[in-house]
Order: structure tokens, then sequence, then C-alpha cells
């Protein structure tokens, strides 16, 4: 398999010589073209800081970070602009739509900033709305949806451009179990139809089940790494679970 | 403790909000350098008629200085409001920490207190060192000599500056108390989580508003231009200025829904780039800020019309003095006055001899002082009033000018005698051709009123005469030497037909026999002194000089400036400043959305652009929409203040152009680099 991201002894620190954190602590994995990686950790683990090191909204102390054999620690100004918009697909916990714009023109926004025609737009749109199941919402303002429409939304701005990498960060986080769920399938469903690459990030153990690989992290190294293999979902949470409470902590409360 | 931390909070937002503080001390400033005109004006070398100009201006400037009070209070209480808001959060904290609300008072009047002291303090600063140039504007305009160059510290404007806003910072914080007092701890804490409501509005009433708002917009457009003759008396103008209002906010209104449902039919244009993302921030701001930009605009239209009528007047004042006041000297007294009529016995015997012979027992020596010296009497009757002369035009003129005067005596003058006045004025002269009369005015709507009897060849009979009008219209003229065009109309009779009509007047016009100003100003003087003189009290001639006029008209003009200045900046100020804070006070939900905007890959230099265009669309909506008012409300400006000439309205307008691109222009940039920075990645 071809891989989409690498990722090359990163180490990522914070705060002063004298009281130096370090959130990543030398990591190093790969993700292949059509996988879908969850990363799992407490809070304070130091996963959502790598995700935004992979996503170049934070830099990295050392190493390196290849999308598509491309370093993207080395990108500086409208080349890291350019590179999230073409290659880069988001999701956030708390949706990050535009209150003022409908869901039409959230999904729309990805593209229209790399001015793609309108009537490519509207196919697209039209296409990626029936796929995620939001077509009646379309018209929509953020304000007027239940959580799991809004994070469908976030989901279809994400991979409209058909981005080479979608990141989610705590997709559902914000979502009751019912919403969580039907978007989860929807993840499947974008990676196993479409072959989406995603990387995502939650401490719920459940979220992370829908994965093909899961990777554990703990103070900012890799503890444990789970392929699901032909293992059914049920199977595959069962394992997740294990490593969990061995990874003991406060993930058993995210439980 | 407490103090430290309205300090520390100061300190904080004074990045974010240096637009209010900017304007504090904007407002202190103005407020001191117009007050302060007072002291400058006090040590000018001026003659006393324009002394008593001056006295004029600075108690009306005073006077207006209370109403610049009341717009900077308001301003000072609105934009406080909003900073307020933004801070709701902050409050909530301190509240669930345990702070009484006594206490976050106490922290809000130190904030008050500490930005009141730096305002005044820096505002007076700015205020003295610009006062300086002003005293050098002030001595220009009464053209006044300057001897030489005096540091001039106004302390009496400087205690009135102190006072007035002493009294709007003690309001500001009454009213943050109350408020502090009154919110609940849940709506502060949830504040900023409350998602706004997009209403879209239905386009079909949209369009029926807008072209209702439009059609009355007309209407109070029609009003003040094409059917400003229907305006007799004051009140008519509430009717305009209120539909101008009203309409101008439903204007507001509509247009936000059109002009979204417009762009967004375009979807060439709406997809393109962030321009969904502008469009939406415009619309969604502006469903909550028609009010205010209606305030604005109006407020901007009103500033416009002040500044561009105030320029305007005083330039052609100065500009027509020439050609209005030709001669050095005009005395006038009444002639003929009867026996029964109020006057003392002395006045009414004086009022039978020439102005000539009255100036003789006055004890002054014509000979030595005038030289070009015309004499000639005007005539009245009460058998011609104007109703009479008009024809059968009176009936329309009555009914569509009701407010005018139409029993009042004409004013008749010799052919001969014009003529002489009119060579000395440097005017045309008359030739009538046997039984013919000619009118001449120069005070436009009266020359419109007399030309509808004069086109009617309307006949006048004098002592068994009938003259005919040789021309179907009012000749350009005047008798009287004043600063405005205020000659209503004077006949022009063949000589012989006046012999059995009443004297009204008496006139005599001469130049004085000098070379220099010193000279003339000598002459001038000792006519004025003839006042003390034993005689003087038999009669009540009229002196009009060329001297007094030209003080009289650069002391009112410079008046008219000044005054006109201070309410025109005070005004651009107070809604540049609105706009700003306004704009400024959502950053915060804008940067959250730009942040979002760049995390999904947009350029910065596209998201300066949206930010330049959304801001720009706030601040040139307004002023679009003052200016198409404008256009009219100067066009009504110029028709009330005809008499003092139109001829400069291009310049002042472009002067006044030049003041709303500095200023207006100015806080544009501001709130736009300011902008910038609040979004700018941390």
């Amino acid at each position: 398999m071809e891989s989409i991201l690498k990722i090359h002894n990163v180490e990522k620190y914070y705060g002063s010589r004298s009281s130096l954190t370090k959130a990543i602590d030398n990591i190093s994995f790969e993700v292949d073209k059509g996988e879908f990686v969850a990363i799992m950790g407490a809070s304070g683990s130091g996963k959502t800081t790598l995700l935004n090191c992979v996503s170049t909204i934070d830099r990295v102390t050392s190493g390196h970070i290849f999308v598509d054999g491309e370093d993207i620690t080395k990108l500086k100004g409208n080349l890291l602009n350019k590179f999230r918009r073409e290659e880069l697909g988001f999701i956030f916990q708390d949706f990050n739509l535009l209150d003022t714009l409908t869901a039409y023109e959230n999904i729309a926004l990805a593209l229209s900033i790399q001015n793609v025609s309108v009537s490519e737009i509207s196919r697209r749109v039209d296409k990626v709305a029936k796929e995620l199941d939001i077509k009646d919402v379309l018209k929509k303002y953020p304000y007027q949806m239940s959580g799991g429409q809004k994070q469908r939304v976030a989901s279809a701005r994400a991979i409209i451009t058909n981005p080479k990498l979608v990141l989610a960060d705590e997709p559902t986080g914000a979502l009751d179990s019912k919403s969580a769920k039907m978007l989860l399938e929807r993840f499947d469903y974008l990676n196993k139809e479409l072959e989406a690459t995603i990387l995502m990030v939650t401490h719920d153990a459940f979220t992370a089940s829908y994965a093909t690989r899961v990777i554990f992290i703990k103070d900012g190294k890799i503890f444990n790494e789970l392929h699901r293999g032909d293992d059914s979902r049920k199977e595959f949470f069962d394992k997740i679970i294990d490593v969990v409470t061995l990874l003991g902590g406060d993930l058993n409360d995210a439980l | 403790m407490l103090f430290k931390l309205s300090l520390k909070n100061i300190a904080r937002s004074i990045k974010d909000y240096a637009i209010y503080f900017f304007t504090l001390i904007l407002g202190v400033a103005i407020f001191y350098i117009f007050n302060a005109i007072e002291s400058q004006t006090v040590m000018m070398n001026v003659s006393s008629s324009t002394y008593e100009i001056i006295d004029l201006m600075n108690s009306m400037l005073s006077g207006v200085s209370v109403f610049v009070a009341f717009v900077l209070g308001f301003l000072i209480i609105y934009a406080n409001r909003f900073l307020m808001k933004r801070r709701n959060k902050e409050f909530g904290i301190y509240l669930t920490l345990g702070m009484s609300r006594r206490k976050i008072s106490l922290i809000l009047f130190f904030e008050t207190l500490i930005v009141g002291c730096i305002s005044l303090v820096v505002g007076l600063v700015l205020g003295t060192a610009l006062s300086q140039v002003m005293s050098l504007f002030v001595a220009n305009m009464f053209e006044a000599k300057m001897t030489e160059f005096e540091f001039v510290f106004s302390s009496s404007a400087c205690i009135k500056t102190l006072i007035y806003f002493s009294i709007m910072y003690i309001l500001v914080m009454i009213f943050n108390t109350y408020n502090v007092s009154r919110c609940k701890l849940i709506d502060l804490l949830n504040a900023n989580k409350k998602s706004e409501k997009v209403k879209m509005k239905n386009p079909l009433v949209c369009i029926i508003v807008f072209i209702l708002s439009a059609c009355a917009l007309g209407y109070a457009y029609w009003c003040v231009t094409g059917g400003v003759t229907d305006m007799q008396t004051a009140d008519k103008i509430l009717i305009p200025i209120a539909l101008g209002a009203l309409s101008t906010f439903f204007i507001f209104w509509s247009l936000s829904g059109l002009l979204l449902k417009i762009f967004m039919s375009m979807k060439n244009v709406y997809y393109k780039g962030l321009n969904s993302f502008t469009l939406r921030q415009f619309s969604s701001k502006i469903n909550t800020t028609v009010f205010s930009m209606t305030i604005i605009c109006l407020m901007l239209f009103f500033t416009i019309c002040v500044l561009s009528s105030a320029i305007s007047i005083r330039n052609s004042m100065t500009s027509n003095l020439e050609a209005m006041v030709p001669a050095d000297i005009q005395l006038d007294k009444k002639m003929d006055l009867p026996a029964d009529s109020k006057y003392s016995k002395g006045i009414i015997e004086d009022s039978k001899i020439q102005v000539s012979e009255t100036l003789d027992r006055l004890g002054f020596d014509m000979d030595k002082y005038f030289k070009d010296v015309i004499e000639f009497d005007l005539y009245a009757s009460d058998e011609f009033m104007i109703r009479d002369t008009l024809g059968s035009s009176y009936d329309e003129m009555a009914k569509q000018f009701p407010y005018l005067d139409y029993d009042m005596a004409e004013t008749f003058i010799k052919e001969s005698d014009y003529n002489k006045v009119a060579k000395l004025y440097g005017l045309d002269q008359v030739q009538l051709n046997g039984n013919e009369y000619v009118v001449i005015a120069d005070f436009d709507s009266w020359i419109n009123i007399r030309n509808e009897g004069l086109k009617q060849n309307t006949a006048i009979t004098i002592d068994g005469t009938t003259l005919t009008p040789k021309y179907d219209e009012c000749v350009n003229g005047f008798v009287y030497m004043t600063s405005s065009h205020i000659n209503t109309g004077i006949f022009i009779v063949p000589d012989d037909v006046l012999k059995s009509m009443p004297r009204e007047s008496g006139i005599l016009i001469a130049n004085y026999k000098a070379d220099t100003d010193e000279e003339k100003q000598e002459i001038e003087d000792k006519i004025m002194h003839l006042d003390n003189n034993p005689y003087a009290v038999n009669t009540d001639i009229e002196a009009s000089t060329k001297i007094s006029l030209y003080e009289g008209s650069i002391g009112l003009g410079a008046m008219i400036t000044f005054i006109g200045l201070y309410l025109g900046i005070i005004f651009l100020i107070a809604s540049a400043a609105i706009l700003a804070l306004k704009e400024l006070s959502e950053s915060t939900d804008n940067k959250e959305r730009f942040h979002m905007l760049r995390k999904i890959g947009t350029d910065e230099k596209m998201l300066n652009k949206a930010l330049f265009r959304q801001i720009g669309i706030f601040f040139l909506f307004p002023l679009i929409l003052a200016i198409i008012h404008s256009i009219f409300g100067i066009k009504f400006c110029a028709y009330l203040l005809e008499t003092f000439g139109k001829d400069e309205l291009i310049k002042s307008i472009i002067a006044t152009a030049g003041i709303i691109v500095f200023i207006y222009g100015g806080y544009f940039l501001i709130t736009y680099l300011c902008s910038k920075n609040i979004i700018k990645e941390r």
C-alpha cells in the first residue's frame, strides 16, 4: 500500500528550558492510502497536539511530517494555506461552521476559495450531500440543525475537495450516542466506498472501534497499536477496551 | 486591589479600543478649541463693529457647545454600552468568584475615572496645541492683522471642558452601575454562546417596502426642491424630514435583504472566493444595525449640508461684496413724514429737507470729504401696492405664496436718478421710450413673482399717465447697498410722472475723498461721530458704508463658518466613531470566523480583502444614502440662503468632501487596521 502520511521522529515541546513539557516525544508512524486510523489517549496525552501538527495549525519542534511525499514542516505562508485547502479536510469537535451561512454555503465555501466554477460546486455539493444524507438541511442555518446534522455538514465540507487526508478531532465529542453512531457509519462509508483516508483523534473506545487501526498514545509516546483485520466491530471494540484498561488512568472515565 | 484590576483591564483593552480613546481625546480637544476661540479673539486687533460680531459668535458658540455636549454624551454612553457588552463574560466570572456587584461597579468606576482623566489631560494638551493653529485661522477669517504670535491658553475654556466632560463621565458611571446591578449571572456567562439567528426576510415584502420607501423618499426630495414653493411655514419642513428619516430606515431594512437576494441569484459572483461569506457577514449584521445605520446616515447628511452651506455662505458673501457695495457710503432717511406720525417734531421737520442739508446742519463738510456725490429721492404711495402691480397674476401668486405681504407700497425712482446711480455702481443704465417702466430687482424669488406680472404686460397708471413694461422680466439692479441680494423690486419710471407722488426717502451716495485705507477710516470715524452733534437728535439719518458692510459680512461669514465647522466635525466624528466601535466590538465574533476560514486554508490576502470589503461596505452604505440626501438637502439650503448668493457652492462642496474623506476615511482606515490586528493569527 502506498503511504499517504508519514510521521518521522516528531517532537513537540512546550514551555521554557526550566520547565519543559514534552507534548509529543519522538513519535513515528505511517498511514496508508485508504486507511481509517484512530488515535486514542487520555486528555493531555498529546493526541490533539499531534493532529494540530499534521494539520499545520501548530509547528513541530523537531522531526518531519510527509504528506504524499512532501515535507509539510517546511511549508510557509500561503503555501501552507494552499496545502490546507487542497490536500486536507478538517472536522472539528465543535463543528466550526459559519453561523451566518447556510449548510449549502458552508460546504460550497471550501470549493469557492479554490475558485471552482459554480456549476461544478453545485454538482459536487449535491453529490456529497446525498452521500452524507444531508440533502434536506442544505438550505438551513447551523442554528436550525441538530448536532449530528451539523457534524455531517462539517464532514461534507471536509471531503468535498477530495483531500488526500481527512483529519477529525473528536468528531463525536459533542454528539449524543445516536448521532455519533450515524456519523461514524458515514465515516465508514466514506472510507470504504470513497476510499477517503481518515485520521481521527478520540478518547472514546466506541468511536475508535469504527477505525481500521487504532494507535494509543500515552505521555507523548506511542503505547500500543491495534489492527482490526477481519474482526467484527464488536470484537475490535472489546480489544480496544482491553488496551484501555491496560492504559489505566483517566481514559477509563471516558467509558 | 480593585484599582489594580482596573488598571490591568485598561492596559489590556487599550489596543482593541484604541479608537474609543482616540475619539474621546478628539472630542475633548475639539470642545476645547472652539471654546477657546473667545480668548483668542480678545487678543485680536479689530474694529469695534467686528467686536460686536465676535461677541455674538462667542455666545453662539457656547450655546452650540451645550448641544455638542449632548451629542458627545450620547456618543460616549452608546460607545460605553458596546464595550460593556463585550465584557459580560468577564463580569460573570467575577460574580461566580463571589465578588459583589458593588465591587464590580467600583472596578468600572475606577476604569471610567482613569480613562476620563487620561483622555481629559491628553485631549486638553492636544487642544491647546491645535488651538494655536486655530488662532491663525481665526485671525485670517476676521482679516485681523496678527502683529506677533502669542501663545494663548484659555483657562475658562479649559474649566468648561473639564466640567462638561466630568458630567458626561459621571453619567457613564451611573449608567454602568445601573447595568451591573440589573444583570443576571446566567445571561452574563452565556452571553457569548448565544448563536446568532439570521432571519431571512421575505423578498417580496422587501421589494414592496423598498419601493414604498423609495417613493416616500422621492416625495420628500420633491418637497424640498421642485415643490419648495409650497413650503410656506417652518413647520411644513417637518413632513419631508420625518418622511426622509423613516424611509431611510426602511430602505436600509429592505435593501439588506434585497441586495443579498440579488447577489445570491448571481451565482457566479456569489460563489466566488469569500464573496458569500462577506455578503452574509454584512447582511447578518445589518439586520441588527439598521437603526444605527439610519442614525449615522442622517448625521452624515446633516454634516454634509451644514459644512457645505456654511463654507459657501462665507465664500459667496465675501466674493459678492465687491459688486454689491460699489460706493464708499450711502446715507438715507425718511422724507416728508406726516405731521401726525409718532416721530418727534424735530425729525418731522428734518424730513422735509435734503440729506445734504441735514449733513450741513450736522456740521459736516461734504466738499472736503466726499466726491462723486449723487442725491435723489425714492417715491412711494399707498395707491400702488404690490398687489396692484402684479396685474392678473396676483390671484395665482397670492395662492402660491400666501405668506408674502402684498400690501406694501411699491417704490419708484426717476429714470434720470437711476441712471446716475447705475453709472456710479457700474450697473446697466435704463432708457425708457415714452410711457414705459422697468422693474429692477436682485432677489431671485421676487424676480420670479414679478416676471409673472411683467409677462402679462401689466399696465400701471400714475397721475393719469398709463405706463407699460418695457421688458417682460426684471432687470438686475439695486439702489441700496447691502451685503445680500434683498432688492425685491423698484420701478423706474419717466421723470415727469412722479411729480405728485409723495417722497418716501432721500438718498445720498458718495465716495470718500481719500486714497489710503487709513484716510478712509478717518472720514468714516468722522461720520460716525456726527452722532455727538446736538442736531443729531433731530434726524434719523442712516449710513451704510463700505467699511462697515465689509466688516459685518466678514464677521457674519466667519461666525457661520465656525459654527458650521464645529457642528459638522463633531457630528462626523460621532457617526464615524459609532460605526468604528460597532465594527470593532464585533471583531471577537469575526475573530472566530476568520480563524475558521484560515483553518480550512484561506489565503491571508483573501481574508484581508474580505475584511476590507466588509468594513468598507459598512462605512459606505450610510455615506452613499447620505450623499443622495445631501444633493437635495444642499439644493434646499441654497434656496433658503439664496440672498447670500450661491456662486461658491462647488468650491464648498469640494471642501466638505475633503473634510469627510479625511475624518470619515481616517476612521475607516483605523478600523480596518485594528480589525486586521484583531483577526491576526495568534
